[in-house]
């Protein structure tokens, strides 16, 4: 070392070595700041990158609840098949991309496979059907349609089927208990849409490209809780796309079962007799159209008077709502919404509207009491009313003198609301009236009674209905004036003379419109809801609810069960009084009044029931036919379209719902052991354990054993147990007896009014 | 113990027997810079890490065996050591002798890539390929014999006192020196061992004392290169493309921008933890090419975090730290050039490499030091390294 000069450190290397520490350590620096700005301050941005980089979906989806009857009979349920499925990512990591398990797997279910390989394949915007258009991560379904040897078979060798499996998968189904049908109440399934698809895709519940979504009714009003919760599996893949590991799993939700207030037997007795009654009204000759009723649509809604439930609703023509599962053929679709179809798919007891007819007498009376006339006054029921050369006829020209309102609405007398209206309408300023002078006590009601909006029931897409006040004539003529003043002819036939008149002062109040409306024709329209609604508060007092199917929800595990309350409304504006009086008179309808020939030899002592009958005019149309009804418990709504009167039409049907409600025999006596549902079913269906709801056992058909229960009490008394003599005087009804009918016609209902 | 009579030094004290004698206060063994050599080992050993995680699951490249690249790290990292032992036996002074025949060696090595001996790999012919699953990549070595072959030069004529600096004719002879193996490493084309080499020549240029003038004029000379590579075409596509793709990040992020991109996303998405060693999903995904090599900073930031990636930059630093140590304490003008050139040649390297991870330099194939998969590269630190502690154990006692 000493042959080594000690030369030391000039100033100038010694600096420059400084210069390159500091240079090295600040070039570490920025690299430490960097990596700082990258990692922390952006480092949520990039995490979300990455994730999106190599994380990949895979839904399970959840089983859908049931819909179960009040008792807990289910409505619509699932059921169980095998679907052979097989996954892309395990098939891909074979040799031949999967070829030969496919080929094989083809054998074993007996299809070509050929078509195999097409279903497995990845859509694309060249590749025509079959092929997947779901997640290549998702596994992707060969059929539905596995016999369980087949599963077995695949199951037990799943050595030699990598990539395939076989597992039973929840499938919609509508289970009919009973016969019931209750289609349009239901609803359906249909495949879930793009636009819904990129809508929930961020959601904590995305759907499956396979996945079904209510459309209508119950499956569409309460689709979010049947629904559940998909479980969603992440895996993590790498960049080619293969799996390297599961991220992370939330396991399917099933979805809660709701149960509803309708009772499935019911529910098969008023499907079952307003289908008779329909086949019986086309069996009656129309004689002023001067051919047979046509009767093409119809509904039928059994209320809870006193809590709005929904107790039984059908509608008329109807369908198999299973046509839906799986699925739907072009061929089914047009058969169910096609013109000739007569659109089976509408609700028509919250979707049809006519209308009311005579049943609209109550809401009249109502406002002819509010507007000051006196219930038991006197007013004169005479054939006809004339207004201005105009002659308004009272139904089929009788004549009853001096009556009550109550009265009037007993026997249905059109010309004492047409005095009352054509009072209230001169007192309102007549045809010019000057600015707030009307009162319109006479559509103030209609609005108070819930008419002309909707009443809240638990079903989508329910209508509204019109109340032809002033200010909808005013807007109506507004829309239509151009066409009206076009076509309108002074000397022309009805139409063009109708709009020649409407073009001049259809957005008037003319005294016509008003008396017409007073008896419930012309422009007002209501549905069979609404009816149930405004007969039901007058069966409770005057409180008006919104009804309700839904009456609870039960998470699938059982254990959080949410009822859901009867909602009020309103009230009725009615006083105690006047409803009393309106009951009174509405009971007169079944013993005395137009209804009564239809309820020969019923147990009113025990059961008093309440009717009103309506026949509503529709232009070029067969009338429309109404029949409202309450007792203590139940409201009971029947209309069916071009079916004549109310009473005619759907007497016998109404009265078999109530006979089955009740357990009333033929002859009026009460057999409790009989009757369906005597008392509104109050509590909720029990729930197992596990979850599951029970269900008791329910007859093969309701709608059936009463007509043996009737049969075997007509054949005579023998099979009647307790001896008791049927009301041998008083003919049954019985449908399908026309000779019966006649008889009954002609002594108990002297009169046949609407 | 004859070896340990190798590490003791002759003439620093008295013959002592066994382990007396490497744990001797003045032994070899108490005069290594230990902190340099734990940072590095350390390096090393997360290196081994990284690149066991980088390459487990990459059966297309480890022929089926996840321990391939850790296995071959773990044993390039051995004889990394055995060289560095070596070196310091040796003692840099005894190999200043050896210097021209090491340059030789090296230079006549990068001829043999020029010849159909040689490879391509990502666009850079800069390999030998040994069969047996080993290549040598000599431009490494390069860097090792152009620092010793330039202060072997410079150095001569101060160290024996005769000029406080180099002359003129002297830095001349160094820049030719160097200039040999830099322009057919050019050839190859190697941009990045040529950057590197430029750094290396500024460092050593600027620790020898040469004149401003050399200093300003060869970084005045490295723009005007710069400049005219750039105009007359002579980088490849995918050279320009590299530049694209740093100049602009969200350029075609599926194309010339992926890499960059997903080393982004790798290092982003680690955050001040990591996803934990073994659980990126950028590295099991493999969506960072190269990641065991040049890409491996990568697997620090994604797994480890900042945490990780902050300590290894922390150990480089510690390194290059005691490297500048070394160059200011040492007596001899030699030694203080050669620990300079290091100093230099890591720096760069390493700002290069973990910049263009992280975005701010353009991509490269350099590789880490210490911690990149790579056996050439290994060993050529391993050597610097021994150079360093050599010039360290060398330096006469200042007490």
């Amino acid at each position: 070392m000493t042959n080594i000069p000690e030369t030391g450190r000039t100033p100038r290397v010694q600096i420059r070595l400084v210069v390159i520490q500091i240079l090295v350590l600040s070039l570490l620096g920025t690299l430490g700041g960097r990596l700082w700005y990258l990692q922390i301050r952006e480092g949520a941005e990039y995490a979300k990158q990455a994730s999106g980089n190599h994380v990949q979906q895979v839904v399970q989806p959840a089983v859908r609840g049931s819909i179960l009857d009040a008792r807990g009979v289910p409505l619509a349920d699932n059921e169980t098949r095998l679907v052979v499925s097989a996954s892309r990512t395990e098939l891909l990591k074979q040799k031949d991309d999967g070829k030969a398990v496919l080929t094989k797997l083809a054998g074993v279910l007996g299809m070509d496979p050929q078509e195999v390989m097409l279903k497995v394949r990845l859509c694309d915007a060249k590749t025509p059907q079959p092929c997947w258009n779901g997640s290549p991560y998702q596994p992707i379904p060969i059929t539905d349609e596995a016999t369980p040897k087949q599963a077995l078979q695949i199951r037990e060798r799943s050595e030699d089927f990598p990539g395939i499996t076989a597992e039973p998968e929840a499938v919609r189904r509508y289970a009919s208990p009973g016969k019931s049908n209750t289609a349009q109440v239901l609803g359906y399934l249909s495949p879930v849409t793009d636009e819904e698809i990129q809508q929930a895709k961020d959601s904590d519940s995305p759907y499956l490209r396979s996945d079904q979504v209510g459309r209508s009714g119950l499956e569409r009003q309460y689709d979010k809780v049947l629904r559940g919760k998909a479980g969603v599996t992440r895996y993590e893949v790498d960049n080619l796309g293969r799996v390297i590991g599961q991220a992370k799993a939330d396991p399917a939700q099933p979805g809660a079962n709701l149960v509803t207030s309708i009772d499935a037997r019911v529910q098969r007795v008023a499907e079952y007799e307003l289908d008779q009654a329909m086949k019986e009204a086309r069996r009656q000759f129309d004689k002023i159209t001067g051919s047979y009723y046509k009767a093409d649509s119809g509904a039928v809604v059994v209320m809870e008077a006193k809590t709005g439930r929904i107790v039984a609703m059908a509608s008329a023509p109807t369908y198999d709502p299973n046509v839906w599962v799986g699925g739907i053929s072009s061929k089914d679709y047009a058969k169910l919404t096609g013109k000739d179809s007569n659109y089976p798919l509408l609700n028509r007891a919250i979707q049809g509207q006519a209308a009311p007819g005579s049943t609209f007498k109550v809401v009249s009376t109502a406002a002819a009491v509010e507007a000051g006339y006196d219930f038991d006054g006197r007013y004169p029921c005479t054939s006809s009313y004339s207004v201005g050369g105009q002659v308004f006829n009272n139904f089929e020209g009788e004549n009853f003198g001096p009556i009550s309102l109550g009265r009037a609405l007993e026997v249905s007398c059109d010309t004492v609301f047409y005095g009352l209206a054509h009072n209230e309408w001169k007192k309102d300023g007549g045809i010019n009236p000057k600015k707030g002078q009307p009162k319109d006590y006479f559509f103030k009601a209609a609005h108070q009674f819930g008419l002309g909006k909707e009443t809240g029931v638990d079903l989508p897409n329910e209508v509204t209905g019109r109340v032809p006040d002033r200010a909808w004539k005013q807007s109506f003529w507004e829309a239509n004036k151009d066409y009206w003043c076009k076509t309108g002819k002074k000397d022309g036939d009805y139409v063009e003379k109708i709009a020649y008149e409407n073009c001049l002062e259809g957005n008037k109040m003319r005294a016509g419109d008003e008396i017409n409306y007073s008896i419930g024709q012309g422009d007002t329209l209501v549905t069979p809801i609404q009816e149930a609604v405004i007969y039901g508060a007058l069966a409770n007092g005057g409180t008006m609810h919104a009804p309700t199917i839904g009456k609870a929800i039960i998470s699938a595990d059982g254990k959080t069960v949410t009822e859901i309350k009867p909602k009020v409304t309103g009230k009725l504006p009615i006083s105690q009084a006047t409803l009393k009086g309106m009951d009174e008179a509405l009971a007169g309808v079944v013993t005395r009044g137009t209804a009564a020939w239809k309820f020969g030899g019923w147990p009113q002592d025990k059961i008093e029931l309440h009717a009103k009958t309506g026949t509503a005019e529709v232009y070029g149309k067969q009338t429309t036919s109404w029949l409202a009804t309450y007792s203590k418990d139940y409201t009971v709504i029947m209309t069916i379209a071009q079916a004549g009167t109310g009473s005619g039409a759907s007497g016998e049907a109404v009265r078999n719902i109530y006979s089955a409600l009740y357990g009333v025999q033929p002859d009026g006596s009460i057999d409790n052991k009989k009757a369906l549902l005597p008392q509104p079913q109050k509590g909720l269906p029990k729930v197992r354990t596990d979850g599951t709801v029970a269900s008791p056992k329910i007859s093969k058909d309701p709608a059936k054993d009463l007509r043996d229960m009737q049969k075997a009490a007509e054949e005579g008394t023998s099979t009647s147990q307790d001896g008791t003599l049927p009301g041998a005087t008083t003919p049954t009804s019985t449908a399908g007896n026309r000779d019966t009918r006649r008889r009954q016609r002609r002594r108990g209902g002297r009169r046949r009014l609407t | 113990m004859t070896g340990a009579n190798s590490f003791s030094v002759s003439g620093y004290g008295p013959e002592r027997g066994g382990w007396t004698r490497i744990f001797a206060r003045d032994s070899v063994a108490r005069r290594l810079d230990w902190p340099m050599l734990l940072a590095a080992l350390a390096l090393s050993f997360i290196g081994s890490l990284l690149v066991y995680s980088a390459t487990r699951n990459r059966t297309e490249i480890n022929q089926g065996d996840p321990y391939f690249f850790l296995i071959r790290h773990v044993m390039n990292t051995g004889i990394g050591l055995a060289l560095m032992i070596g070196t310091v036996w040796l003692g840099h002074r005894t190999l200043r002798n050896a210097v021209p025949f090491l340059y030789g060696i090296s230079v006549l090595l990068i001829l043999l890539v020029l010849t159909p001996l040689g490879s391509t790999v990502n666009g850079a012919h800069s390999w030998i390929v040994l069969g047996g699953g080993f290549s040598l990549q000599p431009s490494e070595f390069v860097k090792v014999t152009i620092i010793l072959g330039m202060a072997m030069l410079l150095a001569a004529r101060v160290d024996a006192g005769d000029k406080p600096y180099p002359d003129h004719r002297t830095v001349l002879q160094a820049l030719g020196l160097a200039a040999v193996p830099m322009l057919i490493v050019m050839l190859m084309p190697d941009l990045g061992s040529v950057m590197v080499m430029v750094i290396i020549v500024l460092g050593v240029l600027l620790a020898s004392g040469a004149s401003n003038r050399w200093v300003l004029g060869l970084i005045g000379a490295g723009v005007l290169g710069a400049v005219a590579v750039w105009q007359l075409h002579i980088l490849d596509d995918y050279q320009i493309n590299r530049f694209a793709a740093f100049a602009n990040p969200d350029l075609d992020p599926a194309g010339v921008g992926y890499n960059t991109n997903q080393a982004r996303i790798a290092i982003g998405s680690g955050g001040l933890t990591g996803a934990g060693l073994f659980h990126g999903s950028q590295t099991t995904g493999q969506f960072v090419p190269e990641q065991q090599t040049d890409f491996v900073f990568t697997v620090a930031g994604e797994e480890l975090g900042f945490v990780g990636g902050g300590l290894i930059i922390v150990l480089l630093g510690v390194v290059m730290w005691r490297a500048c140590r070394i160059a200011r304490e040492t007596t001899e003008l030699y030694g203080t050039i050669v620990a300079a050139g290091i100093v230099a040649w890591f720096a760069f390297q390493s700002f290069e490499n973990i910049g263009m991870t992280l975005g701010i330099m353009p991509v490269t194939g350099l590789p880490l030091p210490f911690v990149s998969y790579g056996g050439s590269s290994m060993f050529a630190v391993w050597v610097a390294v021994g150079l360093l502690q050599s010039i360290r154990v060398q330096r006469p006692m200042s007490a």
